[in-house]
């Protein structure tokens, strides 16, 4: 393909060093692994990274990208990618797989993976920790007899007055805004489109920011900037631990995972399957939340005794945490009509 | 026939002309793979997805959220250009009259948080005007205000931002301007019986015209790529065309609408180079002779 040589081309001049370094014969005992970096990543390489790569005898290099979308794009399509594996919200390893530009998953090589929930992985993918969109207030503002609850509470600005944000994003806004027009947590998908973005411009005039980042979200809730937003459950907790007085809730919070993929033609294709497989054992994946307040995506982590009750009490993923919650689908999201949703959003914001 | 000395000087020429053309030819290098080539692949991704199209084109036409955010830009642009004239041009005109001193100590303040890096000002913007911020806080204490006024996450925060960051590239080309202009004119003004301002009106002011022309177009060339700013101080509302270039690659997975977003905005840059070029000499803009 014509455009696919046009990209080469590209990365051969801006990234000609990188590119003579991976066409090196690659070391079978190494793998690069991509992450989202910050405090997560510091945690996973404690709580995974480094027991696998000892497990295994393998050196595993890191590289870390907020959104790496683009970058799997780009590195695929020069046709010498250097990354092996990626951890990203799953929606892109669904839309990656469509795009043929990942390597499609031999669940007889990960048991690990085999083992878990057909909902929890694709044929490209395997859920590697869950996260969730919560709704976080300020203890300042509400009391916590009179703290917002549920989406129709963010959404009643009679009952509870002030200033909210939102994500400038249509994943988890939709669904929230759904749930506050009635519809059930389990019943979400197909998303009724129309009737999402109606709601939506109901609480439009009461949002004073549309934040992009995570850091932003638990920046201006502890700023006092907003006093409810949606946002990341691990950003809240991360500001309680510092003493900001704000919490949160689980109920109607709603559940996404970010999953492993293998990029197509990886450079240490058979290390890296070994590694994915190993990444989701369930010791492995219970020592996560020692270490930040994600929950482990492999259900089993929670019988392994490493995870306390008190703790698993915290944890999005847990058993009684996941059933006040919608599990976002995926599928959904990268399907045609999820497309189509997500489209709509820049309009929906300039108007 | 020409003489043989007259041949010598052609001679001369000629390999001076060789020389100067090596000189340059890293230049040109660095260009051609840094400049060109990306550009001319943006511009082909434009247009090519499985065959020759301009549907890429044919959606910033017809759909309205390129419309909008083009308008936006443009409008957004277009006031902190004013705005960095109506505030750069004192700061100039007093740098350029006083004494040596004191003008080096005016510029460097412009240019002192010129080496601040972009976000962090932008972080240093939401810290002053959000509602917990400096500005609210000292206008409560003063009572002027009961309820924080919203002078971030919107438009405004935006402008003013923005305006800070490109004041210096007003300033300058300014200064460098008025520098330039004979003070001998304005005794000669004087002399003649105009007043303070007359003279300014009449023979200052006029004569600065290519340094305004050149600020202006710096300043407003900037602020139509302008990203981090919006992105940040914007509130989500503010979507600006680099912004829908972002959108594009992330959330839409469209390259090629993102491309053709890029190319316009290139060419709108481009012609509008060429509409000053035709008042003013280009090397006026880009550098002082």
């Amino acid at each position: 393909m014509i455009t696919s040589c046009g990209r080469h081309a590209l990365f051969g001049v801006s990234l000609g060093a990188l590119a003579t370094l991976s066409a090196l014969p690659a070391n079978a005992d190494q793998i690069t692994f991509v992450s989202q970096g910050g405090a997560y990543q510091k945690a996973q390489t404690i709580a995974i990274l480094d027991p696998s790569a000892k497990k295994l005898g393998i050196t595993i290099n890191q590289d870390s990208i907020p959104d790496a979308w683009p970058a799997i794009k780009s590195q695929v399509a020069s046709g010498k990618p250097t990354w092996d594996v990626v951890d990203v919200p799953t929606g892109y390893c669904l839309r990656g797989g469509e795009q043929g530009l990942l390597e499609k998953l031999d669940f007889s090589k990960l048991p690990n993976g085999a083992a878990m929930p057909d909902a929890y992985r694709s044929p490209y993918s395997v859920a590697y920790e869950f996260y969730s969109s919560v709704l976080a207030y300020s203890q300042k503002k509400y009391t916590a007899e009179a703290a917002p609850n549920s989406w129709a509470d963010f959404w009643d600005v009679k009952k509870f007055p002030g200033r909210r944000a939102l994500r400038n994003h249509p994943i988890a806004t939709l669904e929230a805004a759904l749930m506050a027009d009635g519809v059930a947590p389990d019943k979400l998908y197909p998303l009724d489109v129309d009737r999402a973005f109606k709601k939506l411009e109901e609480i439009k005039p009461n949002i004073t920011v549309w934040w992009t980042s995570g850091a932003q979200s638990a920046q201006l809730l502890n700023d006092g900037e907003v006093d409810m937003v949606m946002a990341w459950n691990g950003r809240v907790s991360a500001l309680t631990k510092e003493g900001a007085k704000v919490a949160y809730t689980y109920n109607q919070g709603i559940l996404q995972s970010t999953s492993l993929c293998i990029l197509k033609d990886a450079p240490n294709l058979a290390t890296a399957v070994r590694f994915l497989n190993e990444a989701v054992d369930p010791v492995h994946q219970a020592n996560l939340p020692l270490h930040i307040d994600y929950g482990p995506a492999n259900p089993k982590a929670f019988d392994t005794g490493v995870i306390k009750p008190e703790r698993a009490a915290q944890l999005p993923s847990a058993p009684e945490n996941a059933a006040k919650q919608a599990l976002m689908s995926y599928a959904w999201w990268s399907s045609p009509a999820g497309e189509a949703a997500e489209k709509r959003w820049v309009g929906f914001m300039q108007k | 026939m020409s003489s043989p000395v007259q041949d010598l000087s052609v001679l001369h020429q000629r390999r001076e002309q060789r020389l100067m053309l090596a000189l340059a030819l890293p230049a040109l290098l660095v260009i051609l793979l840094l400049v060109v080539l990306p550009v001319g692949w943006l511009a082909w991704q434009s247009v090519y997805h499985n065959g020759f199209t301009l549907e890429n084109y044919r959606r910033i036409w017809s759909e309205d959220i390129y419309w909008r955010s083009f308008a936006l830009t443009f409008q957004i642009s277009l006031l902190v250009t004013l705005l960095a004239l109506l505030l750069g041009y004192p700061i100039a005109y007093a740098a350029s009259i006083a004494p040596k001193r004191w003008g080096i100590i005016i510029l460097a303040l412009v240019v002192l948080p010129f080496w601040t890096s972009v976000l962090v000002r932008a972080y240093a913007w939401l810290a002053l005007l959000q509602r917990t911020g400096v500005i609210n806080q000292l206008l409560r204490q003063l009572g002027l205000i009961d309820e924080p006024l919203a002078l971030v996450h919107n438009t405004f925060g935006t402008v003013v931002a923005t305006l800070h960051i490109l004041l210096p590239f007003m300033v300058l080309p300014l200064y460098a301007t008025m520098q330039q202009i004979p003070r001998d004119l304005m005794q000669a003004g004087a002399s003649l019986g105009a007043g303070p301002m007359l003279t300014f009106w009449r023979i200052f002011f006029p004569l600065s015209l290519p340094g305004v022309l050149a600020g202006s177009t710096l300043v407003f060339v900037l602020a139509l790529g302008f990203y981090i700013t919006p992105e940040l101080l914007g509130g989500g509302r503010t979507i600006m065309i680099s912004m829908l270039v972002s959108r594009n690659v992330e959330l839409y997975d469209q390259w090629g609408a993102a491309s053709a977003v890029g190319v316009v905005l290139l060419v709108a840059v481009g012609a509008i180079f060429f509409a000053v070029s035709r008042f003013i000499p280009l090397d006026r803009v880009l550098g002082q002779k």
